[in-house]
């Protein structure tokens, strides 16, 4: 409750909060504003912004309507972000969790593992991921969550580390608890906060990562995302730059959003730290 | 002369803190050459009245009214810059923590030149020759070594010498002693005391001296201060005050601080419940390029704890105490002998180690998970032995009770509790499953000298009302005289005697047992 109610009092977390529901409500009703295909032929390729009153945003080079890709494009980002933070989060969190846990040599073990995916730059070993695998939406999604999760266990692994050493914890062995439950009901509830708050950077960097591969066109085209629209209108950059301009703003305001809730998060489970400010 | 004049100081906390003041009209001088004890337990405001003093209130505090006059200069309004110009030169202070209090990566005589270079400007070679001599001044065995030498590589006792030095290598009018000897051993905490009033007496320097601890009061004041709820309740001649205290509170701390003299024996059971046998263990030297001794925590060790008594076990940091009591527990695996518990050797699988061996941990604090409510905390060791909920939280409340506290509190969490009713609760988990030996662990060295003797109590009661064995790590003698029955003195390793309390404790044959006994701070002065 009472990070709670440090979490409203955080301008930061307010501004980031409105930002990522109105990206949900545009998610939430594009069936609604445009029930038709947002990838179906809607008009004349390239017009302007504005030009026409039936496409407020204009159309792609391939004469879609841009304001319908928004609005679904938001739902597959979302997606995409969400999904793919659960599985990088859950991979990094077990990782780290039992690495950490037991120390010895499943630690280093484990933690050779996870240095080995850290060493390749994560977009390369996405692009290869890719490449082998296809590029679906699920894929993709599962290939970012994949390659997202090496900083979750370093993060967890640090937690557990100290904590499995507290007093309570030992206490907990004492009374015959076993592993399991001192992993999942002692230690993890205390190491949490922290993954939570970086679970949103990995969430920012899972959507622009899927918006790097669509730039490239190493993503699904059958889907309407923001980065595939930025891919569309890299040929017509000079000219028509809106249709890569207003994905882009899109993809950075939430990713702000994003990034300003975890502050707030940040702030709100770590009053030490927020109070120097 | 009068240095230090503090006079109708009020402190105002932060809203929302569970008073409106730390402290409230304190009055207080200091004249040179005197040292005042200012006694309180936590809360009581002592430290904040220091930090007043220093000009280094934590943010949220502010003086509300009052004023403080040093050497007839008035202290209210002094700029920041103006402060720092006074703290170190005029005004210094030493700290409980003396680890912490020093920069882990600077050299001891890097720190210590910094004070000399910084407030005089000397140059370096000066101020070293200066850090030199107050290294000598402080008795440091090896003093050209410390001023080589990095914070960690000095004893805690060294540390706080240099710590000493520090604060008086510019002579200041006032000293400040936070509690400086707490986290010493006894052995060590009547050197540094001895030290600090012959240096005092040197160069006449007006000491204010925080403590808790009415033993260091008796063996160093000159005058005393009492302090209760951010209140002085009492102040006055240190002789006056430990043999003829007027205020209640005062009475009841100088009563709650325990005595050497051992109750009469009782009699005890032939059978033990606990026996440790030829137990020994080394903490490798372990990494490929550090090069560390191997430390040998405990060597031969050989102990009885017989069926119904509180067997102590006592030594000083490094003796090997706590090794034994978790080896005892099963938290730590030994590299050799035995432990027997009830006849069958411990069982290495944890469930089944549960019902015989339990243990109470230190430190109120960190003993409880933050995060789960106090009851489940109880009933979780008997759930996972196989009691249904339901029972075991029923049960949890019926310890609740027993241990003092309200069983509707099972569904609070830690925080809400004060460090003794968390040890409280710490003692009511571990007896959750009724094991044969109870291991207490310095259960009482974190809490004031009140609430220690209200928890000794309740282990005393609970030991005659379920027939507890207890073995009891301290490295109080005080508090080992209160409760135990037996005692094994451990030094670095071993245990060099034991025996009946009251026969050690009255002749001890050890030097090492006899050099404890003698140290035991205020003996003379309190009688006891």
């Amino acid at each position: 409750m009472r990070a709670l109610r440090a979490y409203l009092r955080s301008p930061p977390a307010l501004i980031g909060s409105a930002i990522l529901l109105a990206v949900l409500f545009m998610a939430a009703t594009a069936q609604w504003f445009y029930p038709n295909d947002p990838l179906g032929l809607a008009g004349r390729p390239l017009q302007w912004p504005g030009a026409n009153p039936r496409f407020p945003l204009g159309t792609d080079p391939s004469g879609r309507d841009i304001a319908a890709q928004l609005f679904h494009g938001a739902r597959v980002s979302l997606l995409i972000g969400i999904v793919a933070t659960a599985i990088a989060v859950l991979i990094g969190i077990a990782m780290g969790a039992v690495a950490g846990f037991y120390g010895g040599w499943v630690d280093t073990g484990l933690m050779r593992v996870t240095e080995a995916f850290q060493t390749l730059p994560n977009f390369l070993l996405l692009l290869v991921l890719v490449a082998v695998f296809g590029s679906g939406i699920e894929t993709v999604t599962v290939a970012i969550g994949l390659v997202s999760w090496p900083p979750v266990a370093r993060l967890t692994r640090a937690e557990f580390l100290t904590l499995r050493t507290r007093e309570f914890v030992q206490a907990c062995r004492v009374q015959g608890l076993s592993d399991a439950h001192l992993i999942l009901r002692e230690v993890l509830p205390n190491a949490l906060p922290p993954v939570i708050v970086y679970a949103s950077v990995v969430m920012a960097v899972a959507i622009l990562l899927e918006s790097a591969l669509a730039f490239l066109q190493l993503s699904d085209p059958n889907v309407p995302s923001w980065g595939n629209l930025i891919g569309l209108g890299r040929n017509v950059l000079r000219t028509e730059w809106y249709v890569s301009a207003i994905p882009g703003v899109a993809i950075l305001l939430t990713i702000l959003g994003v990034s300003l809730v975890g502050q707030g998060l940040n702030d709100a489970l770590n009053p030490r730290l927020a109070s120097g400010r | 002369m009068r240095r230090l004049e503090i006079e109708g100081l009020s402190v105002r906390l932060p809203r929302g803190a569970d008073r409106a003041f730390a402290i409230e009209e304190v009055s207080l001088h200091l004249d040179a050459g005197e040292i005042l004890c200012v006694v309180g337990e936590s809360g009581s405001g002592k430290s904040v009245t220091a930090a007043a003093v220093m000009g280094l209130l934590a943010p949220g505090l502010s003086v509300a009214a009052g004023r403080m006059r040093l050497s007839g200069e008035d202290l209210g309004g002094k700029s920041p810059e103006e402060w720092r110009r006074l703290r170190g030169r005029r005004v210094a202070m030493v700290f409980q923590e003396p680890m912490t209090a020093l920069n882990p990566v600077m050299r001891v005589g890097a720190q210590l030149a910094e004070m000399w270079r910084v407030h005089l400007g000397l140059d370096r070679r000066e101020a070293e020759a200066r850090a030199l001599s107050a290294l000598r001044e402080v008795n440091l065995p090896d003093p050209e070594g410390a001023l080589r030498a990095f914070p960690h590589e000095l004893s805690g006792g060294q540390r706080q010498r240099v710590m000493i030095a520090m604060a008086l290598a510019l002579e200041p009018e006032v000293l400040i002693c936070d509690e400086p000897t707490t986290a010493l051993d006894v052995t060590t905490q009547a050197q540094v005391l001895a030290l600090i009033r012959d240096l005092q007496r040197r160069h006449g320097t007006a000491v204010m001296f925080i403590t808790h601890d009415f033993g260091v009061v008796a063996e160093i004041a000159d005058r005393v201060a009492v302090m209760q709820h951010g209140r002085v309740v009492e102040q006055g001649a240190a002789r006056e005050i430990l043999t003829r205290p007027a205020h209640p509170y005062t009475r009841a701390l100088l009563a709650a601080v325990p005595g050497v003299a051992a109750p009469a024996p009782r009699l005890l059971s032939p059978d033990a419940v606990l026996e440790v046998r030829g137990l020994s263990k080394t903490y490798a030297a372990r990494g490929l390029f550090r090069r560390r001794r191997p430390v040998r925590a405990l060597a031969d060790v050989s102990l009885t704890l017989r069926r119904g008594a509180t067997l102590a076990v006592v030594g000083e940091s490094g003796s090997g105490k706590s090794t034994l009591a978790r080896c005892v527990v099963g938290l730590l695996g030994a590299d050799g002998g035995e432990i027997v518990i009830g006849g069958a050797p411990l069982p290495r699988r944890r469930r089944e180690a549960a019902r015989l061996v339990q243990m109470v941990f230190q430190d109120p604090y960190a003993s409880l998970n933050p995060r789960r409510r106090a009851g489940a905390q109880v009933a979780q060791g008997p759930i996972a032995a196989g009691v249904p909920p339901g029972k075991a939280l029923e049960e949890a409340r019926r310890l609740f009770a027993l241990v003092g506290l309200d069983p509707a509190a099972v569904t609070r969490f830690p925080h809400e509790f004060s460090g003794g009713q968390r040890q409280r609760i710490g003692i009511a988990r571990a007896l959750a499953l009724q094991p044969q030996v109870l291991v207490a662990d310095e259960p009482v060295s974190a809490l004031d000298v009140s609430v220690q003797a209200q928890v000794l109590a309740l282990l005393r009661d609970l030991q005659a009302r379920l027939g507890l064995s207890i073995l009891f790590i301290t490295h109080d003698l005080r508090v080992a005289a209160q409760l135990c029955d037996e005692v094994a003195v451990m030094r670095q390793g071993e245990v060099v005697e034991a025996g009946r309390i009251g026969e050690v404790f009255a002749a001890p044959r050890h030097p090492y047992t006899r050099s404890l006994i003698e140290a035991i701070p205020g003996r003379a002065l309190l009688g006891r």
